[in-house]
């Protein structure tokens, strides 16, 4: 095609219809390349002196595949907590909270107690605890550190052990990430764009609005894993091992963790919208977990540390 | 998998990235960073750093970096600081260079205070209320010695 042929087809054709083919193809190129910065500034020259789009674009383009090389270890700890909050909040429409204080309290406590034992005990906002009041069989660690434990679920606990057990694990999502790793890669993507691109400059009233939507989307993404499909069992039996890791590092029996499946296996009903949908069955679980607790015999716990436990659970 | 803790632990490691080293200028990226006597929560504190405050290493002890600055001098852990320099009042022209560095964090940018604001804007029946009784629960280091000491809990 001679340039001025080229001209005339996109005088017919409209630059932006070729410009909206050529950015989503260039950029699913991008997406495979390692050095994506320098291979799109490349593309983009090259589109500009072709006259296929305006400098303007091609610097948006550029600033884009930058942002497209980014996941969600680029949300920081602030926007970790943010996302949190909101995740918590949506949680919080479905379920009430228990507040009984006594039980409130030694849940803080435990909690605590089990996220400064873990590989990651500082978040932005810290680690903070609720009873939701259902009899449910759930549990949600919302990104940043908002955990949030139904009745149900610490009615399988016989132990403080047991207890432990549980907050563990959720803590185990937080450390791991693995609510953020929920998000579509291509809203953090778009968030990036966002801020990144010269809109910035102008940082507001449609900014926000388009950073406010992508914000509801990924946390729309993280609800529907937490509430319907579920981490990947990889996922839920990594967290698992944290947890064996976290009771053994603060001097609980992992074993607490194996005695908390097996009562939640004979208490799961099949069918079930909680733990029987979104997690591997119990007794899978346990089976991953022997290996790591073998060297640990049954749950003694001294009677101050269980007399305390059953006090603060009498009316879970 | 025939170690899912090492597994669990390299995964951890590659999500928080690669160790500090001595000398290194470290940012404190939680909003209140503690700073201990002793490389453990058991350790006395000595002062606690605000978000973006930056000090430099001066020591490593398993997940404890050892740290110095803003007039204090002691340990803290590893998943409080970030090697990147975070920023507060990015100019307009700059932001663009901030949000996609790898060496440089805003802060107050992408999802916000603000961005949660226009949220709730939107979505008036969403209540946050609980999660800011949630996070307003404290659990002092005299309180926590005192539980791990009561239940006999010891590492």
């Amino acid at each position: 095609m001679k340039s001025t042929d080229r001209r005339e087809f996109l005088g017919l054709a409209g630059k932006w219809t070729l410009g909206a083919l050529a950015v989503p193809t260039l950029s699913a190129f991008l997406s495979g390349c390692e050095t994506m910065g320098e291979v799109a500034a490349l593309g983009s020259n090259i589109a500009t002196s072709q006259g296929w789009m305006t400098e303007q674009q091609g610097q948006s383009l550029t600033r884009s595949a930058q942002a497209v090389g980014k996941t969600f270890q680029d949300i920081t700890p602030e926007q970790e907590y943010y996302i949190g909050r909101t995740v918590g909040a949506v949680i919080l429409q479905k379920y009430r909270p228990y507040t009984e204080p006594a039980a409130a309290r030694y849940v803080n406590l435990l909690g605590q107690t089990a996220a400064r034992a873990s590989a990651r005990p500082e978040t932005f906002g810290g680690y903070h605890f609720l009873i939701l009041d259902s009899d449910e069989i759930n549990a949600f660690a919302a990104p940043g550190g908002l955990i949030f434990t139904t009745r149900g679920l610490l009615r399988c606990c016989r132990s403080e052990d047991a207890a432990a057990a549980v907050l563990a694990h959720e803590v185990a999502h937080v450390q791991l990430q693995h609510g953020l790793r929920a998000i579509r890669a291509s809203r953090i993507t778009s968030a990036l764009t966002i801020l990144g691109a010269e809109s910035a400059k102008t940082f507001g009233g449609q900014d926000l609005a388009d950073l406010t939507s992508v914000f509801e989307n990924s946390v729309s993404d993280i609800i529907e894993t937490l509430v319907n499909s579920g981490y990947s069992k990889s996922q839920e039996y990594a967290s698992d091992a944290a947890a064996v890791g976290t009771l053994r590092n603060v001097g609980y029996n992992p074993n607490g963790l194996t005695d908390m499946l097996a009562i939640m296996r004979r208490r799961l009903k099949p069918g079930g919208l909680d733990f029987a949908k979104t997690h591997p069955s119990p007794e899978n679980r346990i089976e991953r977990i022997q290996p790591m607790v073998s060297g640990f015999g049954p749950v003694d716990a001294p009677s101050a540390r269980q007399a305390r436990f059953r006090a603060a659970m009498r009316n879970v | 998998m025939k170690h899912p803790i090492l597994f669990a632990c390299m995964a951890w490691l590659m999500v928080m990235g690669s160790a500090a080293v001595y000398g290194e200028t470290l940012s404190v990226q939680v909003k209140s960073g503690e700073v201990r006597s002793t490389p453990s929560f058991l350790g006395k504190i000595l002062g606690r750093l605000p978000y973006g405050t930056q000090v430099a290493a001066t020591g490593e002890r398993g997940d404890w970096l050892g740290v110095s600055g803003a007039g204090v001098r002691g340990w803290m852990h590893r998943s409080a600081l970030t090697d990147k320099k975070i920023v507060f009042k990015a100019g307009a022209a700059n932001v663009n260079q901030y949000a996609t560095s790898d060496e440089l964090s805003l802060a107050g940018k992408g999802f916000s205070e603000e961005v949660e604001d226009a949220y709730k804007a939107r979505n008036p029946k969403a209540d946050f209320t609980w999660i800011d009784r949630m996070e307003a629960v404290t659990v002092s280091q005299a309180e926590m010695l005192r539980f791990l000491r009561e239940g006999a809990v010891r590492p």
